[in-house]
């Protein structure tokens, strides 16, 4: 696979092994969106994936490159471009929010003084400004998420991993985290990859997502391609001699699909107006029941691909 | 502007040199450490034995100032290789309560805590982040032992001059290297025993016991097999024959000076093995 430059992140038939487990089973993908979403049942590899590409697990065959360099070979600058929210709790209870950040600010090459003054900002960026001389353990599960999120943007990363960055929100918690992923995505310039459970999350805030199940990538959707190409989907339910209808239709630029008795799925193009639908139902002498008008959620998309 | 009302943005300022950055750790690490006022007297008592060994140093070296105040001098008030040997394990016994004392809170919170892969995900590597722990007590170990020793010597040499120093020069040798092989073997012995045990306290009574455990443990090997190759597991015995030999003064621990380098170097080989094993930014489950 040629480096492309402008790719966040490029899988070229990755594996990883840890013992004799194959956890991550020839990967092969190339992602250029500015948010990333990683999605996948307990055990698919997600964590594995995320773990690979900030350099702690090696490889056991293939390459996994983050804005164009191995992960591998070019762990220490890979790990320079990148912050890092783990999951679980992940940071020394005892110490203040401010000097736990300063210090993950100065370990990322920030000058003392300057690690400081990030350290204070990226706390009132993230909400947690009155609370920044209290110890980490003292913290809600809430406060501890939006402290993981200002030790990993505190040294100004290009990209940012998210693990579950909404768990343990309440509601206005969650809209403000969602809101500060866009923020960080449009305003800063950030590339974000978020793994959530919660397909909401990813489809509000996520261009691609890929779906893993058992270490290997049953899916890739490109949903911001999909919102942009503005195709409609409906769902037809006729009655009557429905021969031909579905070749007209795909002369019109649909594209057809039996569900079933008088059953029909179809995706219509951009441009493409009702009327012509009508209208080709009267020239068949078809009586349309039922019209829906709809898209596959993301959530469709990841129960299809887990049936796969 | 007032840092609250800024907006987030990214940063394109000047870096620090990634050869120094390991120095981040003491420096929070002392931050830390010394909000224990236990700990600060403590290091402070620590200096009491090497100041009274200046004022012997002078006194020994104005001895008509003694004959004034009707103290006799007598032959055995000397400064030789066996008062830097006291000196030594008086301050290296410190050393040892002070390592017990900082050792656990160094790694273990971090496992504890599950911070290694908040360290470990930035551009810091895991050798970075042993020294810079290692360094916390090398600092501070150095300050109570080495440092004050060398002081001595050269205060020694300033009240007896350089005929004194053409003879014990070799002194200042064993000083320095003596005291780095051991605040080295009890760094690592820290570290390593806390990265296993997690638990503070735990780790803590592991440092004090595993003196005592490879004394033990050597007086068995020693009694069944009746040999004195069991010794080479005794690190107080290791420490006191290296030194000794450093010294010039015979040891009589039944070790060879050869045999006690060698249980040196297997003990810091099983201790950054250890640590090579516990110190990852994720636990790998086979």
């Amino acid at each position: 696979m040629s480096t492309a430059p402008d790719a966040v992140i490029q899988l070229d038939n990755l594996s990883v092994q840890l013992g004799s487990r194959l956890i991550l089973n020839k990967l092969q993908v190339e992602l250029k969106g500015r948010t990333i979403g990683l999605l996948g049942p307990n055990g698919a590899g997600k964590s594995t994936l995320i773990n690979t590409l900030l350099g702690f697990y090696a490889p056991s065959s293939g390459t996994a490159r983050v804005f164009g360099h191995d992960v591998h070979k070019d762990t220490r600058y890979i790990r320079s471009l990148i912050g890092y929210m783990p999951e679980n709790d992940s940071f020394i209870a005892d110490m203040t929010a401010v000097t736990f950040i300063r210090m993950m600010g100065e370990l990322s090459g920030l000058p003392p003084e300057t690690a400081l003054e990030r350290a204070h900002e990226c706390l009132f960026y993230v909400g947690l400004g009155e609370a920044r001389y209290r110890k980490l353990g003292t913290y809600s599960l809430g406060m501890k998420q939006l402290a993981k999120l200002a030790q990993a943007i505190v040294h100004g990363p290009k990209l940012v991993i998210l693990d579950e960055p909404t768990n343990g929100l309440d509601p206005p918690a969650r809209r403000r985290m969602l809101k500060m992923i866009h923020e960080m995505r449009d305003n800063a310039g950030m590339r974000i990859v978020l793994c959530s459970h919660l397909l909401r999350d990813v489809e509000d805030t996520c261009e691609e997502v890929i779906i893993l199940k058992g270490g290997a990538i049953v899916h890739y959707a490109d949903l911001e391609a999909e919102r942009s190409a503005n195709k409609r989907f409906v769902e037809l339910e006729t009655v009557g001699d429905d021969e031909g209808f579905a070749t007209a239709m795909e002369g019109l630029g649909a594209t057809c699909a039996m569900a079933g008795k008088g059953r029909w799925k179809m995706v219509l193009p951009a441009e493409f107006s009702f009327r012509e639908l009508f209208r080709v139902a009267g020239e068949k002498d078809l009586e349309l029941r039922r019209l829906n008008y709809r898209k596959d959620t993301l959530e469709d998309i990841f129960f299809k691909a887990m049936n796969q | 502007m007032a840092v609250y009302k800024r907006t987030y943005s990214s940063y394109t300022g000047p870096l620090t040199d990634p050869r120094t950055r390991f120095l981040v750790l003491p420096r929070y690490s002392y931050e830390r450490l010394f909000q224990s006022r236990f700990l600060t007297g403590f290091l402070v008592a620590c200096f009491f034995f090497p100041l009274g060994c200046t004022g012997y140093i002078y006194l020994i070296n104005n001895l008509s100032m003694l004959a004034s105040i009707g103290i006799p001098a007598l032959d055995i008030l000397k400064i030789d290789s066996g008062f830097f040997r006291v000196f030594m394990n008086f301050q290296g016994v410190l050393a040892y309560i002070l390592t017990a004392l900082i050792g656990p809170s160094l790694i273990a919170p971090d496992l504890a805590n599950n911070a290694l892969p908040t360290y470990f995900s930035r551009p810091f590597s895991r050798t970075e982040y042993v020294v810079g722990k290692l360094s916390v007590l090398f600092i501070l170990l150095s300050i109570i032992t080495w440092v004050p020793g060398v002081i001595l010597f050269f205060l020694q040499v300033s009240q007896a001059g350089s005929g004194w120093l053409s003879n014990n020069w070799f002194i200042l040798r064993a000083i320095m290297l003596g005291f780095t092989a051991w605040i080295l073997i009890l760094s690592l012995l820290s570290v390593a025993l806390s990265a296993w045990v997690k638990w503070k306290v735990v780790a803590g009574a592991l440092i004090l016991g595993v003196f005592g455990i490879g004394a033990g443990l050597a007086s068995i090997i020693n009694s069944i097999l009746r040999t004195d190759y069991g010794s080479m597991i005794d690190i107080s015995r290791i420490m006191y024959t290296i030194w000794s030999d450093q010294l010039n003064i015979e040891a009589s621990t039944g070790l060879e000076p050869f045999e006690a380098w060698v249980g040196f170097i297997a003990v810091c080989i099983v201790c950054l093995l250890m640590l090579e094993r516990k110190i990852r930014p994720k636990e790998i489950v086979r």
